[in-house]
């Protein structure tokens, strides 16, 4: 009876409506059975951040993290100007990551407030220890490359900053999957290697774009391969999130992601083919790539966020669980 | 399962966990406790709107409501009831929602400054002064409990008046309510007054009724406020099935380790794999 979906609390019900007119025996028209909510209203409250600061910032650590582990892999290897186009754009993008994320909190403090505790329970707390860690490495990594001097602090902090940026790139996919948004939240086994994929390809975009083409054959091969993992983790991902859930990557803002799958792979296939020979396409390409990689991060923000506001993505595979439970 | 979140905070020596128990099959819906938490609590106005939803104008909790009263129309009889409208049958549900202090706290788990924490009674409290505003806690409480106030920039939730328990008073809400249907004790106790209140409504016929967040082998290991409610949580814009976020972390730390060791690897292959 109180799964009755006729008791629907209905935004248009009426004191008293039920009465008079509905006669014994007559069946009143039903909504699709299974799933009842509070006037509509989401169970979540949604989350408070800005797409422009926190999915941007999602894409720019991605960026920078992965830049600089490509960056260090050129240096080692004798690119030159491949790691210096990775060294620099590693920098621009912490430095806009950052003022994204404090843009985000309003103040500079509340930045330097958060490096009060270290939590493991909040991948938002080492995050910030992260990018602590990160950020001054990168910083010299960028600034010995580009005027030359101290090549062996430069060497040092290259690494270091190839070393740090893999968590730089991967621990935010943690941060989104640590809250309740059904969307992030039921993609947590997929979403860091959705993200490391994304990073990787972003990374590759950047080298093809701003490296000349004798040197980019490590972004090439970057942007195929985290390209590969990025739509194959995508692909997991909406399978284990069900048709539910996933729904809103299919609506609205959400299809952000669809298009950054499909630029990420035009992108990475004009890289590897025309992308070779003439710089042209290279340029083409790499800004593919980036643009791919910052839809793909908008994409799955967006969608959590419409996730988290809409009751039926948190009732109903609640619901289902609990009956798999019975049932069990 | 009975964890103490106040022993497992680092408390030795500290007061009975202390909850709400919020009858809502004797709530009249006359908002007295969120009038009281807002006056005691100094909450702001949060807009004054008709929302055409029965008598239901604050519509949900949020950083500036800490008490919600929820107003649903059902129609079907409650119980045994008579109406003395003929055939009518029709029920009102109503139920003040409020913060659940859960024994395991998303809000306070993720929040990366330490701004939330467990008090000495086993709540969950905010402190606006340390809070930096990074809305972390926003959508990991699986309940959409907590919010972040505008005008503050920072984060707001109900404190099961912490202020009044030091001093040995019962919270505002608990204190003004006419019919006692939030009910303010020791956790243990108000757990024993809920199973027998349950009996007792389900022997008056009211057979859809049942306790929410009572059971400590819940998602959330069992809240400090839980309730009796008339139909399924849903209705009342209740998660049916929660579970706190922090839950699955090991597993989401190991694969963004994974994750990492793919990218370092992967950039390797494509860098010392490369012809040029
Ligand atoms: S209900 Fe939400 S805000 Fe309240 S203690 Fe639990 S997680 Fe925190
Ligand atoms: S908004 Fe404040 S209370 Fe919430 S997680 Fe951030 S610092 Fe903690």
């Amino acid at each position: 009876m109180d799964d009755d979906p006729a008791l629907r609390p209905e935004r248009e019900a009426t004191v008293g409506s039920a009465g008079g007119r509905r006669r014994r025996g007559e069946q009143p028209m039903v909504p699709p059975a299974g799933f009842r909510s509070y006037y509509g209203l989401p169970v979540l409250n949604e989350p408070t951040w800005h797409d422009h600061d926190i999915a941007g910032y999602l894409f720019l650590g991605g960026l920078a993290g992965a830049s600089s582990i490509l960056a260090a892999a050129a240096d080692l290897t004798g690119r030159p100007r491949l790691a210096r186009a990775g060294k620099a754009g590693a920098l621009c993008a912490v430095g806009g990551s950052l003022y994204a994320l404090i843009h985000d909190l309003g103040r500079p403090s509340r930045f330097v407030n958060m490096l009060r505790v270290f939590k493991v329970t909040s991948p938002m707390s080492v995050g910030t220890w992260i990018l602590s860690a990160y950020g001054p490495q990168a910083g010299l990594a960028a600034a010995t490359a580009v005027t030359g001097l101290f090549p062996r602090l430069g060497r040092a902090a290259s690494a270091g900053a190839g070393l740090t940026g893999a968590a730089v790139a991967t621990y935010t996919a943690a941060l989104i999957s640590d809250t309740a948004v059904p969307l992030w939240h039921g993609g947590h086994r997929e979403m860091p290697l959705l993200f490391a994929g994304s990073a990787m390809s972003a990374a590759g975009g950047l080298g093809m774009f701003a490296a000349p083409v004798a040197e980019a054959g490590p972004a090439r091969n970057a942007a195929l391969l985290g390209t590969a993992v990025e739509v194959a983790a995508a692909k997991a991902m909406e399978r284990r999130l069900g048709p539910v859930v996933a729904e809103p990557l299919r609506q609205g803002k959400g299809r952000l992601a669809r298009l950054g799958e499909g630029l990420s792979v035009a992108g990475a296939l004009l890289g590897a083919t025309a992308g070779r020979r003439s710089r042209a396409a290279a340029v083409v390409a790499g800004a593919a790539l980036l643009a791919g990689s910052a839809c793909t991060r908008f994409g799955i923000f967006h969608a959590g966020v419409a996730s988290a506001g809409d009751p039926r993505y948190t009732v109903e595979p609640q619901r289902a669980r609990l009956s798999a439970e019975r049932r069990a | 399962m009975t964890a103490d979140p106040a022993t497992e905070s680092g408390y030795a020596d500290h007061p009975k966990r202390m909850g709400f128990f919020t009858d809502t099959s004797i709530c009249i819906g006359c908002k007295a406790c969120e009038v009281a938490c807002k006056e005691w609590n100094a909450v702001p106005e949060d807009g004054l709107a008709f929302t055409g939803m029965s008598y239901d104008n604050t519509q949900s909790l949020s950083a500036d409501t800490w008490r919600h009263v929820a107003f649903v129309e059902q129609p079907r009889p409650l119980g045994h009831q008579q109406h003395g409208f003929g055939d009518m049958d029709f029920r009102w549900l109503m139920a003040s929602d409020v913060c659940k202090h859960c024994t395991h706290a998303a809000c306070l788990d993720v929040c990366p400054t330490g701004s939330l924490f467990r008090t000495e009674f086993g709540t969950v409290v905010v402190q606006d002064d340390v809070c930096n505003g990074c809305g972390y806690c926003v959508p990991a409480c699986p309940y959409g409990v907590i919010g972040k106030r505008e005008s503050t920039g920072v984060a707001a939730k109900c404190t099961l008046c912490y202020d009044r328990l030091g001093v040995g008073q019962e919270p505002a809400c608990a204190k003004s309510c006419p019919t006692d249907s939030i009910q303010f004790g020791e956790l243990d106790e108000l757990r024993e007054r809920a199973a027998r209140r349950l009996e007792q409504v389900r022997a008056a016929g009211v057979d859809s009724a049942r306790l929410y967040g009572h059971d400590p082998d819940d998602g959330v290991g069992g809240t400090g406020a839980f309730f009796l409610l008339l139909d399924e949580p849903e209705v009342y814009g209740l998660p049916p099935d929660p579970v706190v976020t922090t839950r699955d972390l090991p597993s989401m730390w190991r694969q963004a380790g994974i994750a990492a060791a793919v990218l370092l690897a992967g950039i390797a292959v494509a860098t010392w794999g490369s012809r040029t």
